[in-house]
């Protein structure tokens, strides 16, 4: 089983490479929201540190989005899924391949570029290692959702304005606690609980997204 | 000789009766030939014989069990072919036929099966080079590859597997299902009267979707 997971995330790897055209977009898109942000403040240095940390997980979220759209649209129209359905394995495992395939094109990307966008708003340097721990638990909570409402708007009408429409929500938790992880170290506070809060948040998401993914991919088969 | 046993099958669709009333038997070692318009249920009954949609009612059988979902399938390690060629651009064509054999645990005598559908020497292509005819041999390929595990007899489900082959590659197709009927496995072919049904003929029976079904 775990040779098939391996396959089928290389296979997604690879292909995404292939088109590298949406992966630089999504980190094009990445730089040029957060430079719009800071064009609509100004250049009063106080407010930027301010709204840095919120500002580098909401533009890590709409990023997210922005590639969920077309994760399973091919394998359904292409017959892939189908397959994939009638393989050995177990739809659930489909479903956690391609989130980690998801996050190993986008979350990494989004990763890498936290620090460069730290930067951009003046943020201090003992931000640094929270905001990438933040990020290194919070990207695979916005993949596993996201794959889930891919699934769940598969095959749809309108499906590009319906997915953000169902995971957004779901997004709010990752987005409070973390951005609580940056500012309570900007203000000098311990932020442990909320990385904890994280990982919990990522072991249910775990759980259960691959799971209702699955079961959201079978009613677009069927 | 036991026989996977179709009884009183019914498929509706967002509302609508696709079929009522399919019954029919299929023998291993023998090729079952599915006729009928389209629009008559071909695809569905092919799709709900290989676990991807429930019927409304009726059962398929073998022996003294019923199967009802996918788990029970696997027992016949059914290999479904559809319309579309699930074939990825950006791999090769090697990678492609690859990728399937690992899924499915087929062999790997990937050479051997492009050699047959005539596409070995483009194996080392982007399957984006393919025409449409050869992407349809790529997706073929993958039944030159089937090793039933179980010990129950394989079941090979192709809809329409023959649209936009030449009679080259029609030739080796109905010379694979025949080969595998012969080691007793089983194949349902939905066709529409071409040359596949005429080299398909004497090892084949027939069953068509017709009107009353409906």
């Amino acid at each position: 089983m775990l040779n098939r997971i391996g396959l089928l995330i290389i296979k997604d790897v690879k292909l995404a490479l292939q088109g590298a055209s949406d992966t630089g977009m999504t980190f094009v898109f990445l730089l040029l929201a957060c430079t719009l942000f800071q064009f609509s403040i100004g250049p009063d240095q106080t407010l930027l540190i301010k709204v840095g940390g919120g500002v580098i997980w909401v533009v890590a979220l709409l990023a997210t989005i922005l590639s969920l759209e077309r994760l399973f649209i091919t394998d359904f129209e292409d017959g892939t899924l189908e397959q994939y359905f009638l393989s050995p394995m177990s739809l659930v495992f489909f479903a956690l391949a391609k989130a980690i395939s998801h996050w190993l094109t986008t979350g990494l990307l989004v990763i890498i570029s936290a620090p460069i966008i730290a930067l951009l708003y003046s943020l201090p340097n003992e931000v640094f290692l929270p905001l990438f721990l933040s990020m290194v638990i919070g990207t695979p909570i916005l993949s596993l959702i996201g794959t889930l409402g891919a699934a769940l708007t598969l095959g749809a009408k309108r499906s590009g304005v319906l997915m953000p429409l169902i995971i957004l929500p779901l997004y709010i938790p990752v987005l409070i606690f973390g951005t609580l992880v940056i500012y309570n170290v900007m203000y000098g506070h311990n932020y442990n609980s909320f990385l904890i809060v994280l990982i919990g948040l990522l072991l249910l998401s775990l759980a259960l997204a691959p799971w209702a993914t699955a079961c959201a991919l079978r009613q677009a088969i069927e | 000789m036991q026989s996977l046993k179709i009884k009183n099958l019914e498929c509706n669709r967002n509302g609508r009766s696709i079929f009522t009333g399919i019954s029919f038997d299929v023998t291993p070692g023998r090729i079952l030939l599915l006729s009928g318009k389209n629009g008559s249920g071909k695809t569905s009954l092919l799709r709900i014989l290989a676990g991807l949609m429930p019927p409304k009612a009726g059962s398929i059988v073998w022996g003294d069990k019923k199967f009802t979902d996918k788990r029970d399938r696997e027992l016949f390690s059914p290999l479904y072919i559809g319309h579309s060629n699930p074939v990825k651009l950006g791999l090769t064509v090697r990678e492609n036929l690859i990728f399937w054999a690992k899924i499915f645990g087929h062999g790997l005598n990937v050479d051997a099966a492009l050699e047959q559908f005539g596409i070995r020497n483009h194996s080392e292509l982007p399957a984006s080079y393919l025409s449409e005819g050869q992407k349809r041999r790529l997706t073929l390929a993958r039944l030159a590859l089937d090793q039933p595990v179980s010990t129950l007899p394989s079941l090979w489900l192709l809809d329409e597997p023959a649209w936009g082959l030449d009679p080259e590659a029609v030739k080796t197709l109905s010379n694979l299902a025949i080969d595998h009927v012969k080691n007793q496995g089983m194949v349902i072919i939905s066709t529409h009267g071409n040359n596949l049904d005429e080299l398909l003929a004497l090892n084949s029976d027939r069953y068509s979707l017709t009107e009353n079904n409906c």
